[in-house]
């Protein structure tokens, strides 16, 4: 098992550094730069600004330098548009508030997900079941940009609950909203994978065999059935962790969290090469991370993977 | 030794004296003051910087303008009034300025505002070390040894501005400009502390670090969400000053942004496009659309990459005679805005339309006289004129190439492809005349119509469709120097329209939800400079 882990801790960084390489090319490959604008910069004046952010230098000095700044002093370099702030103080800032709604978001459609799905495995074919496959449906049909509007129709403009908008440190009142409109397609998800999953493990035969001996059916469920049913959502589960806890671009948008989802959409529009590279680089980290944590998780409940 | 006559700002632009008191937070007769005097408003993006030397966004220099005060100010129509400054007086020439400055005037820190701080910023926007985006302005307003300074060929204490003393700021010019003091209400003139900024370098901005010498002072920004201003203690005029607090909030969204208005969350907002009407109808108080220095036009490629067809003067005159404005003001925009026939808006101050010849006609005889132009030129249904045309995506500018394409293949028979880039590739793609017809928009940087007219120089950097006429050079260059350079704004108006390199479609208007409780918003400043210490909230 250990070494296992450490296989894939050195898999990964090689592919770390491939990620970067190639958006940091892609990027600057992109037309117009950080400093493209509808008044154009007179050319020495746009010199002098390039010299400012080493943007003068050749690609894979600049790249060298970028790369370098990284490893020693974990500097992911100023912001080219936003002067008094550096990448590391942007992540800083959005990665919390993503983290929150995201996390968050991520427990609600865990917990509410799973419980429908396995609910609606074991009463299969009943109305509960009807209702649980009925409600992620719905849920899954309707996309968080419609949900986002939705949701401010009833809770700020019709009922006058709750604000339509902002972070305010993270209160509570900011958070419901951008958690329902994240959570619920995640939580369809969930239950139909924890659903399909629960039916073809409680049809198998250890199962049949386990009801057979008289087994109570909590037990079957909980101690035998549970368990094998997890594996297929594991999997789903550490891409989805990393796809919430790193923003949505529609609720950062929607309800102005200032989380990174919308840094990253505004960097790429801008070409703030620097919080670009940033964001991508914790984004590709983390999804890295997870990824193998699924993995790690996959073996330690499927031993036909250890073994 | 040099003459110099006293000229008041109002000999300018023709109503205030300088020796008024500064315009202030008057509350209306019938009006009692709301208990809360906080502002909170909408910004689409988050600002560039509130730095005044290095900001370059409109949002930006509204909330500049709240924490710093420059030389001048304007006040609600868009007149020079005294800021710092309690006055200026010029030579003969029009070249040499000196102003002199309040002795009340401080920092949030308390140490005084003196001529010294003006000098330090002026310098800093030009040094190349700034790196300053709006570096060129310093050149615009043509200080003496702006123009070497940024290229790195002198050093930046030979830019031509002296403080004679604490209280005296003498600016030499290298050239005659008699409109130069309302150029000092620009926000990237505005003074800097030099101190601080030495202290804390590029952090300076933050708001446990800034020092300010407006009517108020940082006190939270996080970025992409909000930032707050409040009332600064330290500020001359602090007693006459109503509003205790502004915010803006970011709202990337023009549709969220109004939801949160209409829930009471903001006191003003943009109003997304199309929708005024309806809100004009259902909240008459609140909706609010007012002219702004702001054009809208199609440029030609008339370079060596352009097409050969737009070379011929009669088919860019077909093209903007068959483009009924009307049906993208009243019925794509519905905002109030302006049909253009002139690239100069008719808001500008003391810019008078110019009677152009196709302006005077009715659409039927534009049409008419389009079709003929057209094939005279020869096009016709047998060789039908082609071309593509570029913008920038937005559903908005969608809408409007659509509607013209439309025209112009229902009138004229011309066969059109319609493109679009998203914003910077676009620019790289205009700028690079990579482009037959493209999209363009220029909103004034000061109000005199040279801000538009000079785009359409020969040698203007910002001439994308690269026309050149010799005469609109000359008369642009003789403009400089005149005191009444109405005649000259006339004459290339006229040119414009005959030579018809770029098609004008409309002038913008400002559409905004303004909460009604909001007093003293300056609807007629069609710079839109507002200071947040002019206003009040009504109870």
């Amino acid at each position: 098992m250990l070494k296992y882990t450490f296989r894939r801790v050195l898999v990964a960084i090689p592919t770390l550094l491939i990620l970067i390489i190639i958006s940091f090319l892609l990027m600057h490959a992109a037309p117009g730069g950080p400093f493209t604008s509808e008044r154009p910069l007179p050319p020495q004046v746009l010199a002098n600004i390039e010299a400012k952010y080493g943007l003068d230098n050749p690609l894979y000095v600049q790249l060298w330098e970028y790369m370098r700044g990284i490893v020693i002093e974990f500097d992911f370099g100023p912001s080219f548009q936003r002067k008094d702030r550096t990448v590391n103080e942007i992540m800083a800032q959005g990665f919390p508030i993503t983290f929150t709604y995201g996390g968050l978001s991520f427990v609600a459609a865990t917990l509410i997900g799973g419980t429908l799905g396995i609910v609606a495995a074991i009463r299969q074919n009943t109305i509960i079941d009807y209702f649980a496959v009925g409600v992620s449906i719905g849920a899954q049909v309707l996309p968080n940009f419609v949900m986002a509007p939705l949701l401010v129709w009833l809770f700020t403009l019709t009922l006058g609950w709750l604000p339509g908008g902002g972070w305010n440190g993270g209160a509570w009142q900011n958070l419901i909203m951008p958690v329902i409109a994240l959570s619920t397609s995640y939580m369809a998800s969930i239950s139909r994978i924890t659903r399909s999953s629960m039916l073809e493990v409680l049809n198998s035969n250890y199962i049949r065999t386990a009801r057979a001996k008289g087994l109570p059916e909590r037990t079957v469920i909980l101690r035998h059935a549970l368990k094998p049913s997890l594996v297929p959502l594991i999997s789903y589960l550490g891409v989805a962790f990393v796809g919430m806890i790193t923003g949505s671009v529609v609720i950062d948008i929607y309800f102005s969290t200032g989380g990174m989802g919308q840094a990253f959409v505004n960097s790429a529009l801008n070409r703030d090469y620097s919080v670009m590279m940033g964001i991508t680089i914790l984004v590709g980290a983390l999804t890295i991370v997870f990824a193998l944590l699924a993995d790690l998780l996959y073996a330690w409940v499927d031993p036909k993977i250890r073994y | 030794m040099k003459k110099f006559t006293t000229t008041l700002a109002a000999g300018l632009l023709g109503a205030t004296f300088l020796t008024s008191a500064a315009f202030s937070a008057t509350v209306q007769a019938g009006d009692t003051l709301a208990v809360d005097q906080t502002f909170t408003y909408r910004i689409l993006d988050e600002f560039s910087s509130v730095d005044p030397q290095i900001v370059e966004d409109v949002d930006g220099a509204d909330v500049v303008r709240d924490l710093f005060e420059g030389l001048m100010n304007q006040d609600a129509d868009g007149n020079l009034i005294p800021g710092v400054a309690t006055g200026f007086t010029t030579n003969d020439e029009k070249n040499v300025y000196i102003f002199t400055l309040r002795k009340d005037a401080k920092w949030s820190n308390g140490e005084p505002v003196t001529a010294n701080d003006f000098v330090y910023a002026w310098r800093r926007l030009v040094d190349p070390a700034t790196a300053s985006p709006y570096s060129w302005f310093g050149e615009l307003m043509s200080i003496e040894g702006a123009g070497p300074i940024l290229a790195g060929e002198a050093a930046i204490d030979t830019l031509g501005l002296t403080a004679v003393d604490d209280y005296t700021l003498e600016v030499r010019l290298t050239a005659s400009l008699p409109y130069f003091p309302l150029m000092t209400t620009h926000s990237s003139t505005f003074p800097a502390p030099q101190a601080v900024i030495e202290e804390f370098g590029d952090q300076w901005t933050k708001p446990e670090n800034i020092v300010s010498n407006g009517a108020y002072v940082l006190t939270e920004h996080i970025p992409s969400e909000r930032s707050v201003r409040e009332r600064n203690p330290m500020y001359w005029n602090n007693d006459e000053t109503i509003i205790e607090k502004v915010v803006t909030l970011v709202i990337n969204d023009d549709n969220t942004a109004l939801t949160r208005y209409l829930a009471g969350e903001l006191d003003r907002t943009e109003i997304p496009s199309g929708q005024y009407p309806r809100l004009a109808e259902e909240y008459p108080e609140q909706a609010l659309s007012f002219p702004k220095l702001c054009s809208y036009y199609y440029s030609f490629n008339l370079s060596e990459n352009g097409p050969e067809s737009f070379k011929d003067v009669r088919v860019r005159q077909a093209l903007s005679y068959a483009l009924d404005r009307s049906i993208i003001t009243d019925k794509v925009l519905q905002g109030g805005q302006f049909q253009a026939y002139t690239f100069t808006p008719g808001a500008t101050a003391g810019f008078e339309v110019p009677s152009v010849p196709y302006a005077e006609m009715t659409q039927e005889e534009r049409d008419a006289a389009a079709v003929q132009l057209l094939n005279d030129a020869g096009y016709g249904a047998d060789n039908p004129l082609s071309f593509n045309m570029l913008y920038n995506t937005s559903d908005g500018h969608k809408k409007i190439a659509i509607a013209m394409s439309q025209m112009w293949k229902q009138k004229l028979g011309v066969e059109i492809e319609l493109a679009n880039q998203e914003w910077k590739t676009f620019l790289e793609t205009r700028g690079n005349q990579d482009f037959e017809l493209a999209r363009g928009a220029w909103c004034g940087d000061y109000n005199e119509a040279s801000t538009f007219l000079d785009l359409l120089t020969s040698q203007s950097g910002y001439n994308d469709g690269k026309f050149a006429n010799e005469e609109i050079d000359a008369l642009m260059q003789e403009a400089k120097t005149l005191t009444d350079a109405t005649a000259n704004y006339t004459r290339v108006e006229e040119i414009l329209a005959e030579e018809m390199p770029i098609i004008p479609i409309y002038h913008y208007t400002a559409v905004y939800m303004l909460n009604d409780k909001v007093k003293n918003w300056p609807i007629q400043n069609v710079e839109q400079n507002w200071y947040s210490r002019d206003l009040y909230i009504a109870e």
